[in-house]
């Protein structure tokens, strides 16, 4: 029986475990990258204190790779065994993109990942380099793909829905792959990772010198982040913008709600900058608008008007009630599937299927459904929007925060002078928690905007699930958030652990806190005291 | 399209194989070694020497079954997700055992406290072993039947328990299974170890090929008092899939259709075994890269044993056998599994590259004094 309890609990469960997932995915996005670049810089210099920097940041990095693949397998399993009738209704194209991700990304990834760590030896300078990059391009290929996968829940492009086998199947793949709500979202999810990485490397190297420690091996760390971070940020707020923009053509529910744009405005639009949300009323109390910014970001033009909430709960209301008649002519099509004069017909509706399908929250027989149902389907038909207006503006205000960090950090870095700016090292501590905050925020916004759909206008959630007992999913929870908190308790531990032991945990005798190695310096370390 | 509907559907099934059978092969060496990490490490450098033959390359053996998992979803949509949903707490415990993993191997060696890396073997043990007896125990069940059914909208329920998975057969294969990737594991331990360990591991690999042609051949005995099942209506293998369309009917015997059908089959069977036997000998002496050779051909052997015999069902239902899962109709559509064959043709032969060269840039014995030498950079 699907009830809406066991729809809830397999929700949160969902979220629970994505939001997990999250926590360690940014990072090994972003931290690649700088790995990379520390990497990139030793093979060109061949100073040691670089080869240094790659391998103790590395450390770093291996520790939360672990659990993000820990996490990940998760993710995998869980469309099958709580969102079955998800993955047997639209597998035909969303498992596509899973599976390509890991053959051409994961496996990649995952085989340079072994020997990053364990080829340091064993290969030349320039083949562990290229052993380096190709893990970044596998990592970030892997985003790539996966973020496909969720871009078509989004936008769900290229796909018609096939009455004779009951599912959504692939009609057009290039539309599937070039789904614009699939590019913006990628390059907007990689780049929030790259910043994830800066400031992880930033604030740590910000540690080591303010207590004076290390210094060397952190001021390098601290450029390399600042430059890095810089440009990732810009990235993320330019195509955060640019997701705006596609957000607003393919999903006007979530811009609306995002806003808390209650009414539609007469073009151009003025965005609420902060407003005081009435969800009771469906208003907002009061509110403080930019003129003209809305209609800017939304539509790219001053003459479009963008649909507001209640415009779009009544268009809604419309698709409902056509929708029934689409389920209908469903359930007849399936006792004869032959009917060409029934297939025409159901063609005709068969785009509202969906929005009949959002009734069977209220009634097992959608043809039954009352006006009262139809009216609460509607109503029910776009997500809460006090939480989607306040994680977006939280989102948003730490991502110019973090401008304004990376900014001021590369300011003092090219006057050379950031190393006694006390003011600035504590700032880069303490803004640590921004950059994951802003992207768990970030995937709240475009995963809870899309509800009551896991298939944006095509397959409400409240069918999507797998038809198991509650208590199953009460267990499976409980235990997931147990495992979860134990690990991520042990992952704390170590980083810290690591973070505290410096790059001296390399055992090189190179660093502060480890006794010096009995041996004689090579060219490099002589050229590293020199240059130090 | 390059090739039409049917074709395409037996492509799958043999890919999916193929799949499977890389899984088993790469992963299933590792968790092979990982099971017997506890009993041929006496000490933490002993232990130590064991995990770090498979350390470099644990990460991405690891993918084949994330990458068969994934492939199931795009070209067996019906199966992943009834499979997934009704084996609900059978996956869970997969699941929660492979969570060991990743973070044994990263963490063990990470802090010098000897419960902490007890402690981390053990969970490498359980993230090994139980998967490998799950994986069984499942094949097991397709054999016996999965009590699940679809309504008109095709929506599945499942009217089994846990419990009821663990029926003595089921159990068997489970042996069977985990036996098999013990085997996998130890002769590739014996190839990357030396001295003590290596006559530690081939003694306890010898072992586990023996009984794992015990419990094959007896699992094959059983195989033929069971009730098999066999479609009795005919069905168009280049049609739409519809799972509803058929009509299926259990009888005693039913699983050995195939091999009466076509003796040829009864290559894998007797690969399974005699290959399994060759590999103890081998072992016995001392060819230890010929030797996980001929284990991985048994692996093959017994893996396309069962394959065949179930073909063309994927999964059964016992309660309502018409609605028992098919390669013909329970596949994605013609597009998706064009698209799908291309990746894999593409991308399957790079990683096969890449990874031999992952090999071969580690390969050599593990030794103590390699663990001592390098104390900050390996597990």
């Amino acid at each position: 029986m699907i009830t809406e309890h066991l729809v809830d609990m397999s929700r949160l469960q969902f979220a629970v475990t994505a939001l997990y997932h999250f926590l360690f995915i940014p990072l090994t996005l972003g931290m690649v990258w700088l790995l990379v670049i520390m990497e990139a810089v030793y093979v060109t210099t061949g100073l040691q204190v670089w080869k240094d920097m790659t391998r103790y940041w590395g450390k770093l990095f291996g520790i939360n790779f672990a659990l993000g693949v820990t996490t990940g397998i998760t993710m995998e399993f869980q469309f099958g065994t709580n969102w079955s009738y998800y993955s047997q209704y639209v597998g035909d194209i969303f498992g596509a993109p899973l599976a390509i991700e890991g053959l051409m990304a994961f496996f990649l990834e995952s085989t340079m990942v072994g020997l990053f760590f364990f080829g340091w030896d064993r290969l030349s300078r320039f083949q562990h380099l290229v052993v380096t990059v190709l893990m970044a391009v596998g990592t970030n290929l892997s985003a790539l793909w996966i973020l496909i996968a969720n871009g078509w829940m989004q936008s769900p492009v290229g796909a018609e829905f096939n009455y004779q086998t009951m599912r959504m199947e692939m009609v057009d793949v290039s539309a599937i792959l070039f789904n614009p709500d699939a590019q913006n979202k990628f390059v907007h999810t990689v780049s929030a990772g790259y910043v994830v990485g800066s400031l992880f490397v930033l604030s740590i190297s910000a540690l080591y010198l303010l207590r004076k420690r290390d210094v060397e091996f952190a001021k390098r760390s601290f450029q390399v982040a600042a430059a890095f971070g810089l440009a990732s940020i810009c990235s993320v707020i330019v195509l955060g913008d640019e997701s705006g923009y596609s957000v607003g053509k393919a999903q006007q529910t979530k811009l609306a709600t995002m806003e808390a744009m209650w009414h539609t405005e007469p073009a151009p639009a003025p965005f609420n900058l902060i407003a005081s949300i009435n969800e009771e009323e469906q208003k907002n109390n009061w509110e403080v608008q930019i003129p003209y910014a809305m209609g800017l970001i939304g539509t790219r033009s001053l003459d479009t008007e963008i649909p507001g909430i209640h415009d779009i709960k009544e268009l809604n209301r419309e698709r409902i009630t056509t929708g029934i008649t689409a389920v209908g002519l469903l359930e007849q099509l399936r006792e004869t599937p032959d009917d060409m004069a029934l297939r025409a017909e159901f063609d005709k509706v068969k785009n509202d299927l969906g929005f009949g399908l959002l009734l069977k929250k209220y009634t097992a027989d959608v043809s039954q459904a009352t006006p009262e149902m139809i009216q609460k389907a509607a109503d029910d038909s776009i997500p809460k929007v006090a939480p989607m207006f306040w994680s977006f503006r939280i989102m948003v205000g730490l991502g110019f925060l973090m401008l304004a960090l990376f900014l001021t950090s590369l300011w003092f870095t090219f006057k050379g002078t950031f190393a006694e700016k006390t003011w600035l090292l504590k700032w880069a501590v303490v803004m640590l928690p921004a950059p994951w905050i802003a992207a768990e925020l970030g995937w709240f916004v475009a995963e809870y905007g899309r509800q009551p759909w896991t298939i944006y206008g095509v397959l409400p959630t409240y069918v999507s699930t797998s038809n198991i007992g509650v208590a199953n999913v009460y267990w499976s929870l409980a235990g997931f958030v147990g495992f979860y908190t134990v690990l991520l308790i042990i992952e704390m531990y170590l980083m810290i652990k690591y973070v505290k032991l410096g790059p001296a945990s390399l055992g090189t005798g190179r660093y502060d806190g480890e006794t010096p190695r009995n041996v004689t310096p090579t060219a490099a370390d002589q050229e590293v005291t020199h240059v130090v | 399209m390059l090739f039409d509907y049917e074709t395409l559907k037996i492509m799958w099934w043999l890919i999916v194989g193929v799949l499977l059978i890389g899984f088993a092969i790469m992963d299933g060496h590792d968790m092979g070694v990982c099971t017997l990490l506890p009993f041929i490490g006496k000490n933490d450098e002993e232990r130590r020497l064991v995990i770090n033959t498979i350390g470099p390359h644990w990460e991405g053996n690891q993918v084949w079954f994330i990458t068969a998992g994934g492939a199931l979803f795009a070209a067996w949509p019906m199966v992943y997700a009834t499979a997934f949903s009704g084996f609900y707490w059978a996956m869970m415990a997969v699941l929660w055992a492979l969570f060991f993993r990743p973070v044994g191997f990263k963490y063990r060696s990470m802090v010098k406290d000897q419960r902490w890396r007890n402690a981390w073997d053990w969970g490498l043990f359980v993230g090994s072993f139980v998967p490998a007896v799950v994986f069984g125990v499942a094949f097991g069940n397709l054999f016996l039947g999965v009590p699940f059914s679809f309504d008109n909208t095709l929506r599945s329920t499942y009217t089994g328990n846990f419990w009821q998975l663990l029926s003595p057969f089921a159990i068997l294969c489970g042996l069977v299974s985990a036996t098999m990737l013990i085997m996998q594991g130890g002769t590739y331990l014996a190839h990357r170890t030396e001295g003590l360990i290596q006559t530690r591991t081939i003694r306890y690999t010898m072992i586990s090929a023996v009984v794992m042609v015990a419990l094959f051949v007896g699992a094959g005995f059983w195989v033929q008092t069971l009730d098999g099942y066999v479609i009795t209506s005919t069905i168009d293998p280049a049609g739409l899939p519809n799972v509803l369309s058929k009509e299926v009917v259990s009888q005693p015997g039913g699983w050995m259709t195939n091999f009466a059908t076509y003796p040829v089959a009864w290559v894998f069977p007797a690969l399974g075994v005699l290959m399994a036997l060759v590999t103890a000998m081998l072992l016995k002496i001392g060819k230890t890269l010929t030797a996980f050779v001929s284990s991985s051909i048994a692996v093959l052997g017994v893996i396309m044993t069962a394959g065949i015999a179930l073909f063309p069902f994927i999964m059964p239902s016992s309660t309502f056998p018409n609605s028992s899962l098919t390669i013909w109709d329970s596949v994605s559509s013609h597009l998706t599994l064009m698209i799908m064959l291309y990746a894999v043709a593409i991308f399957v032969p790079l990683i096969v590259i890449y990874t031999s060269w992952a090999y071969s840039v580690m390969r050599g014995k593990v030794t103590a004094a390699y663990i001592r030498e390098n104390d900050h950079t390996l597990y």
